[in-house]
């Protein structure tokens, strides 16, 4: 009897921790739930065509579009991308394949440093050293803001993920008289690139949502851009100045930017995993 | 064995992971054609001379080798040691195809990395090496399947492939069958025998009657030493040093 009673207490025990992480699970649920459901009951009925190949309208009149924000958007990560891309994955490289000395420590501490900046202060920055002296805001100034908030984020993750491919395949590859860059490139790198590109989209979410380094730099522009030295439009900016107007059809945008911005990055995600899936994916990571 | 060419000679080689010296001064000569089986208990530092001798011991941090080891009589620490690795070639213990390649470009790695364009000759060259590791039968209509879909046998095999395809001298195997079941652990014993006149193998085992099988001669190491080397026939019949004996007849190890 006494054996059954402590069998009780045992399963009751694990009956409760599974309830607890099934509670936590669901609570976690809640927020993504209540932002899915926002953005897609109010932002659907604003988006229509036009909303992509308009212009925004002036105060007071009805329609309009966009179409220069999402292409702002568009044009302001791809840019950021290409500062932030090659320097967070040959850092990272450079820290998991040949950064186990002091300088590699200290470069580690210094981006887990920059990955806690908050983005302001990255904006401040790029204003400093940008926008001040070319006297002027511009899509440069917001793709080097951008850029520079990626790479800490890169950086680490194509770290952790090289540093999960088994010694075994680096060994193997020297052992066949490969060289050490054509085996991090072609074996570690190949082997690692799921992961990598899961930090890249991390990395790629995460600028695309940034709106404070944009006022210091990108600024914020109704028409059409013409050079890439001009402010630039962006949804991030234009949903914040919509979302907080007194007129009812801009905060309806504002929506509709807001749903048209996570629908880019996860049409960019799925594209991005088609793009670099392997034939043959190592199952392990 | 004065009289034989000798492929590879080590003079008075320590090890060192760090500052703990895991060799304690071996000199060994490995004559050309011939299969070399290492055998010692664990830690003895069987597989660290292994790896000593195509310059991998350095890729280990801490990794330092100090005295002499000689390829045909040239010194390998003073020769490039990719050049090394692409005249002795390694199999390891697990097998350890590229999970991200197909059979075909597994055993193709050695070749298209090392800048060989000609599709037709890559080809060729994988073919032949597929032969020769017993493997093209098996894999011949699969050449573009994943190379971690196939058995731990076929796999080994695969790697035995992958490192004769870029035509080295030397062989090293790392305990190769000691993750494998005994019929694959057979083939792979044939296929050391087939090997052979063309090669120079030199293999670690924990596998006593592995060693007594597949070696012309054994060396037995003991916590970083040379204990006895010496003919195969002679090391596992009338071992010189009592400890050999010891360790042959399963007194210690």
């Amino acid at each position: 009897m006494k054996r059954t009673g402590y069998f009780l207490y045992r399963t009751s025990k694990n009956y409760f921790f599974y309830g607890m992480c099934v509670v936590g699970t669901l609570i976690a649920l809640v927020p993504l739930y209540l932002i899915l459901y926002h953005t897609l009951a109010l932002g659907l009925p604003a988006l229509n065509w036009n909303f992509f190949t308009q212009m925004p309208k002036p105060v007071g009149e009805p329609g309009g579009g966009l179409a220069n924000a999402i292409a702002g958007t568009l044009i302001l990560v791809g840019l950021g991308a290409c500062i932030g891309l090659p320097v967070g994955i040959l850092a990272g490289i450079y820290l998991s394949e040949f950064g186990n000395g002091i300088f590699g420590t200290i470069v580690r501490f210094l981006t887990d440093v920059l990955n806690g900046v908050p983005s302001i202060v990255t904006g401040v920055v790029a204003y400093t050293l940008i926008v001040i002296p070319t006297r002027h805001f511009s899509a440069y100034a917001g793709a080097v803001a951008l850029g520079i908030l990626m790479v800490p984020t890169i950086t680490r993750t194509t770290e952790e993920m090289l540093r999960m491919v088994p010694t075994m395949y680096r060994e193997a590859a020297l052992a066949l008289g490969i060289s050490q860059w054509k085996m991090t490139l072609r074996i570690v790198v190949k082997t690692a690139s799921g992961g990598i590109v899961t930090g890249i989209m991390l990395a790629i979410a995460r600028i695309a949502g940034e709106t404070a380094p944009l006022l210091f730099t990108a600024l914020n522009n109704r028409f059409w851009h013409t050079t890439l030295d001009q402010p630039i439009a962006s949804l991030t900016v234009f949903i914040y100045n919509y979302g907080v107007s007194p007129f009812e059809d801009w905060i309806a945008q504002a929506w509709a930017g807001a749903l048209v911005l996570i629908s880019l990055i996860l049409i960019l995600s799925i594209a991005m995993r088609f793009a670099t899936r392997s034939k043959y994916q190592a199952s392990s990571l | 064995m004065t009289d034989l060419k000798m492929k590879i000679t080590t003079e008075n080689v320590h090890a060192f992971f760090g500052t703990n010296e895991a060799l304690k001064g071996i000199s060994v000569s490995i004559p050309e054609h011939s299969v070399v089986a290492i055998i010692g208990p664990s830690g003895c530092g069987k597989s660290t001379f292994l790896r000593a001798l195509n310059r991998m011991h350095e890729t280990v941090p801490g990794g330092k080798i100090t005295g002499t080891i000689l390829l045909d009589g040239a010194d390998i620490y003073a020769m490039d040691a990719v050049t090394v690795r692409k005249r002795v070639g390694m199999v390891f213990q697990k097998p350890n195809p590229f999970p991200t390649m197909s059979i075909f470009d597994n055993v193709a790695a050695g070749l298209t990395m090392n800048g060989i364009r000609d599709r037709k000759l890559v080809k060729e060259i994988v073919e032949e090496s597929l032969h020769k590791a017993a493997l093209w039968d098996e894999v011949k209509d699969n050449l573009g399947k994943s190379g971690v879909s196939l058995s731990g046998g076929q796999q080994q095999r695969l790697c035995i492939a992958r490192s004769l395809a870029v035509n080295p001298e030397v062989i090293l195997m790392d305990e190769p069958a000691s993750a494998l079941d005994p019929i694959s652990t057979a083939k792979i014993e044939e296929l050391i025998y087939e090997l052979k006149p063309h090669y120079t193998i030199v293999i670690v085992t924990h596998n006593m009657q592995q060693a007594a099988r597949v070696s012309d001669y054994t060396a037995f190491f003991y916590i970083g030493t040379l204990v006895e080397y010496g003919i195969t026939k002679k090391i596992f019949t009338m071992p010189e040093k009592k400890q050999t004996e010891d360790y042959i007849t399963g007194r210690f190890g």
